[in-house]
C-alpha cells in the first residue's frame, strides 16, 4: 500500500540557508496515538509538516457488503464493531432507520432504556477521549481516572445487556432485555457521583499550563471549512454552528429533555476540549430527566412483524452520536435482507480535515490535532 | 505482500476475474428463474404469513368509543384503498405503457419508467396494500428495461397479475382469519384478559367491517379519494421550490424525477440528468435560495441495471433537507465529481469508486480508499466475485 511514497526522496534547502532535507515518517498503523491501526505517512522538512498522507483501511472488514446477506436483526452486533467507544449510538441508528421505514411504535419504556443507555455511553465515549487525549499529551494519571469512572458505566451496561463493549442491546421495535431490578437506582446513583467527581477532572487537568500550551490555538480552523469539510458534532460546534440532531431533528425522546448545546467559537483544540467536557455535563442532565421519568412498568420492545421486511424504496436517518453525525442508508426491496446499506460514519468524515490541519504544522502539534478530532477506527474503517 | 509467489500480471487478474464473474452470473440467472416459478406458489402463504390486518394491531383497547367508530371508518376506508391500490397494480400490470394518470405526453421512455416508479412510490405511502402495486410495477419495467420483448413483458405482466389477485384473495383470507380468531393471532398473550377481550371484539368488528368494504371496494374504487384525501407532506412546498428553482435555470429536463421520499421522514427528493450533474450541484450550493452548503452524505448503490449515486445534503441556512439521486450505466459509470463544490465529497467519493467503481471525473485523487491498491474489483457490484490466486 503506498509503497512508492516512503521510496521517494526529495532535497530542498529552506530560506535561512541552512540545508535540509525533506524526510518521510511513518506514523503506525501501530501506534498507541493514532487510537487502533491508523497510518499517516508526513513528509517533513527538519520539524515541520510538508504533507500528510492518511492510509486507512487496515480495520476493513466489509460490513456493509456482509450486511447484504444478513437479515436486519443480524446485522446489529455489526454496527457494535464499528464505534466500538460508543456501540449503543450504533445499534441506534441501525434500528432507528428500520423503524422509521416501517413506521413502527415504539414503547414508551423501550424509548427510555435507549435513551439511558445512549447518555451513558456519550458520557463514557467523552470520558475515553478525555482520558487517551491526555495520554497522547503525555499525561498519565488523567487516564486512570477516566478509566475507573468508565469502568462504572461498563459495568453497568454489563448489567443491563450482558456485555461492555459489544452489546447488540437495541432491536427493531425496542431493546432486547428489560433493565434489571434496581438497575434505574444505580444509575443514578452514578449521575449523582459522576456529577460530584467531575470537578476534579478540571482540577486534575483543565487548568494546566503545560496542557494549555499544547492545545491553545492548536488544529485551528473556520466554520466556513467546517461546512465545507461535512464535519459535525463536536468539530462543528467549535465553530460556532449550533447544530446538534438531538435538538433540531430530534428522534428518539430527546424533545421532551431540557439541555444546552454547547458550542466554541475559536474551532480549536482548547475550544473542543472544553465543549467535550460540557457535554458530559449535558448528558448528565438529560439522565437526571429520563431517570426520573423512567416509567414504572411497560413493554420493552413494540408490536413487530416476525419477519422484519421494511418497504420497498429507500431512507436515510442521522443521529447524534459522541463523535458526530452518525447517519444511515438503507435501500430495500421488500426482503427481509438489505439491499444496501450504508453508514455514514462521523469518524470517517471528520478525519478528512486531518491532511488540511497538519499541513505546515509543527509535528509536535500532530498528536494533539489527531486526538482532538477523536476518531474510532473501527468506525473510519467500517 | 509478500513477492514469494509470482503474481499474476494485471491482464491475467482481470481476465480470471470476468470469467469468474461470467459464471457467478450465470449460476445466479439459473437460481433467479427458479426463485420466479417457485415465487408464485409461495406468494398467498406468504402474504398470510405478514398479516397482523393494521387496525387490530393498534392498542384498541385503550380508545374510546369514539375513535373505535373512526377507526373503524378508517379500516374501511384503507380496504378501499387497499383494493384501489391492487386494481391499479393490475391494470398497470396489463398495459406495461404506464397509466394514463400521468402527463407522459412529453416523456423519453426512460422518463416513462423513472415516472411510473415515482408513481408506484406515492401509491406506497398511501396504503399499505400499495406495495403490491409497487412490486407488481417494479417487476414489470423492469423487465421491461432488461429484455425490452413483447414476451419478456407479457410474462412479467401475467405474473404481477397473478401476484396481485393473490396478494388480494390472501388478504381477504386474513381479514376473515381476523374475524375469527379476534385478531391477536400473532400476539403474546402478556396482555391482560379484559384487554384482550375488550381488543378481540374491537377487532373482530373491524375485521369485519374491512373484509365488508373489500368486497364493496371494487365498485367504490372512485370514492377512495374523496374518503382518504392524500395529505400533502409539510416539505411539499420546499420540494416545490427547488424544483421551480432548477427549472428556471437550467430548463425542466435536467430534473428526470422529483418527489417526497415518505420512507425517509419526508426528505424532497430529486432526480438529476448525469450530464448536467455538476453544473445543477454548484447552483445548490451557490443560489440563495437554496443554499445547501453542507453535504451529509455520499455513496452508490448498485441496483443491477444501472448504479446511482445518492447525495443527502442539508442547509444550515433554511434549515432543510434534501437527497440527490444521479444515475449511471454499470460499464463505464461516471458520475461528476463534486469534490471542488464541497471538499468532503473527496473520502466518500473515493469510497464509492473503491467499492462500487463508479468514476469521478474530477476528482483528480481518486485512489482506493479502504481496500488494498491492487484489489481486484469492486465489492459492492451486486455481480461481484472475489478474486483468488488459487483459482
Amino acid at each position: 500500500m503506498n509503497q512508492n511514497i516512503l521510496t521517494t526522496h526529495a532535497e530542498t534547502s529552506s530560506e535561512t540557508g541552512i540545508r535540509t532535507e525533506e524526510m518521510l515518517l511513518n506514523v503506525g498503523p501501530q501506534h498507541p496515538s493514532t487510537h487502533g491501526v491508523f497510518r499517516l505517512v508526513v513528509k517533513i522538512d527538519g520539524e515541520t509538516i510538508k504533507e500528510a498522507i492518511p492510509v486507512m483501511g487496515y480495520l476493513h472488514r466489509g460490513t456493509e457488503k456482509l450486511a447484504e446477506n444478513l437479515t436486519y436483526t443480524q446485522i446489529i452486533p455489526y454496527t457494535d464493531r464499528m464505534d466500538y467507544v460508543s456501540a449503543m449510538t450504533n445499534n441506534y441508528v441501525l434500528c432507528h432507520a428500520v423503524e422509521t421505514m416501517m413506521g413502527l411504535e415504539i414503547p414508551e419504556r423501550a424509548q427510555y432504556l435507549r435513551l439511558i443507555a445512549m447518555e451513558l455511553n456519550r458520557v463514557a465515549s467523552h470520558l475515553v477521549w478525555w482520558g487517551t487525549f491526555l495520554l497522547d499529551l503525555g499525561a498519565m494519571g488523567p487516564f486512570l481516572y477516566a478509566f475507573r469512572d468508565r469502568e462504572k458505566i461498563l459495568d453497568l451496561f454489563n448489567e443491563l445487556c450482558g456485555a461492555r463493549m459489544t452489546f447488540n442491546y437495541m432491536r427493531i421495535g425496542g431493546v432486547k432485555w428489560d433493565a434489571p431490578d434496581g438497575w434505574i437506582e444505580k444509575v443514578k446513583d452514578f449521575v449523582a457521583y459522576m456529577k460530584k467527581e467531575l470537578p476534579s477532572y478540571h482540577q486534575l487537568v483543565t487548568g494546566n499550563e503545560i496542557f494549555l500550551s499544547r492545545i491553545k490555538g492548536i488544529g485551528k480552523f473556520d466554520q466556513k471549512t467546517a461546512l465545507d469539510y461535512s464535519l459535525s458534532g463536536v468539530m462543528l460546534r467549535s465553530t460556532g454552528v449550533k447544530w446538534d440532531l438531538r435538538k433540531d431533528e430530534p428522534y428518539c425522546i430527546y424533545d421532551r429533555f431540557d439541555f444546552d448545546v454547547p458550542t466554541g467559537t475559536d474551532g480549536d483544540c482548547t475550544t473542543r476540549y472544553h465543549l467535550r467536557m460540557e457535554e458530559i455535563v449535558q448528558s448528565l442532565r438529560i439522565l437526571e430527566q429520563a431517570l426520573e421519568q423512567f416509567p414504572s412498568d411497560g413493554e420493552v420492545i413494540g408490536k413487530v412483524p416476525r419477519v422484519i421486511r421494511p418497504p420497498a424504496g429507500e431512507t436515510y436517518v442521522r443521529i447524534e452520536s459522541p463523535r458526530g453525525e452518525i447517519g444511515c442508508y438503507i435501500a430495500s426491496q421488500g426482503k427481509d435482507k438489505p439491499w444496501r446499506l450504508k453508514f455514514r460514519r462521523p469518524s470517517f468524515t471528520n478525519l478528512q480535515i486531518l491532511p488540511k490541519l497538519l499541513e505546515g504544522e509543527s509535528i509536535s502539534n500532530m498528536i494533539a490535532i489527531l486526538g482532538s478530532i477523536d476518531i474510532v477506527l473501527g468506525e473510519v474503517d467500517c | 505482500m509478500t513477492e514469494e509467489n509470482r503474481k499474476p500480471t494485471p491482464e491475467e487478474k482481470a481476465k480470471a476475474a470476468a470469467e469468474a464473474m461470467a459464471k457467478a452470473k450465470a449460476a445466479k440467472e439459473a437460481k433467479e428463474a427458479a426463485a420466479k416459478a417457485e415465487a408464485e406458489v409461495e406468494a398467498p402463504a406468504e402474504a398470510s404469513a405478514e398479516t397482523p390486518s393494521p387496525s387490530a394491531s393498534k392498542p384498541i383497547s385503550e380508545m374510546t368509543p369514539e375513535e373505535k367508530a373512526a377507526a373503524k371508518k378508517a379500516a374501511a376506508a384503507e380496504a378501499i384503498a387497499k383494493a384501489k391500490a391492487a386494481k391499479e397494480a393490475e391494470s398497470q400490470a396489463e398495459a406495461p405503457a404506464p397509466a394514463a394518470s400521468k402527463p407522459i405526453s412529453e416523456m423519453t421512455p426512460e422518463e416513462k419508467a423513472a415516472a411510473k416508479k415515482a408513481a408506484a412510490a406515492e401509491a406506497l405511502a398511501k396504503a399499505k396494500a400499495a406495495k403490491e402495486a409497487k412490486e407488481a410495477a417494479a417487476q414489470g419495467s423492469d423487465a421491461g428495461a432488461a429484455g425490452g420483448d413483447a414476451e419478456t413483458q407479457a410474462k412479467a405482466a401475467a405474473a404481477a397479475k397473478a401476484k396481485a389477485a393473490a396478494a388480494a384473495a390472501a388478504k381477504a383470507k386474513a381479514a376473515r382469519d381476523a374475524a375469527a380468531q379476534g385478531g391477536d393471532s400473532g400476539d403474546d398473550a402478556d396482555a391482560k384478559a379484559k384487554a384482550a377481550a375488550a381488543a378481540k371484539a374491537k377487532a373482530a368488528a373491524a375485521a369485519a367491517a374491512k373484509a365488508k368494504a373489500a368486497q364493496a371496494g371494487g365498485a367504490g374504487a372512485a370514492e377512495a379519494d374523496e374518503s382518504q384525501p392524500k395529505e400533502p407532506s409539510k416539505n411539499q412546498p420546499y420540494l416545490d421550490k427547488y424544483v421551480a428553482r432548477i427549472k428556471e435555470a437550467f430548463g425542466a429536463e435536467v430534473i428526470e424525477a422529483s418527489y417526497i421520499n415518505e420512507l425517509a421522514k419526508e426528505v424532497p427528493t430529486l432526480v438529476i440528468q448525469n450530464e448536467r450533474w455538476h453544473d445543477v450541484a454548484l447552483f445548490l450550493k451557490e443560489d440563495e435560495q437554496l443554499a445547501f452548503d453542507y453535504l451529509s452524505d455520499l455513496h452508490g448503490v448498485d441496483y443491477e441495471d444501472r448504479l446511482e449515486v445518492y447525495y443527502h445534503f442539508y442547509s444550515y441556512k433554511n434549515r432543510q433537507s434534501l437527497a440527490v439521486k444521479v444515475k449511471t450505466g454499470r460499464e463505464q459509470s461516471s458520475v461528476a465529481s463534486v469534490m471542488d463544490i464541497w471538499s468532503g465529497a473527496n473520502w466518500n467519493e473515493r469510497e464509492t469508486y473503491d467499492l462500487l467503481g463508479i468514476y469521478f471525473p474530477g476528482h483528480g485523487d481518486l485512489r482506493r480508499i479502504l481496500l488494498p491498491d491492487d484489489w481486484v474489483g469492486h465489492p459492492l457490484r451486486k455481480d461481484y466475485v472475489q478474486y483468488d490466486e488459487e483459482v
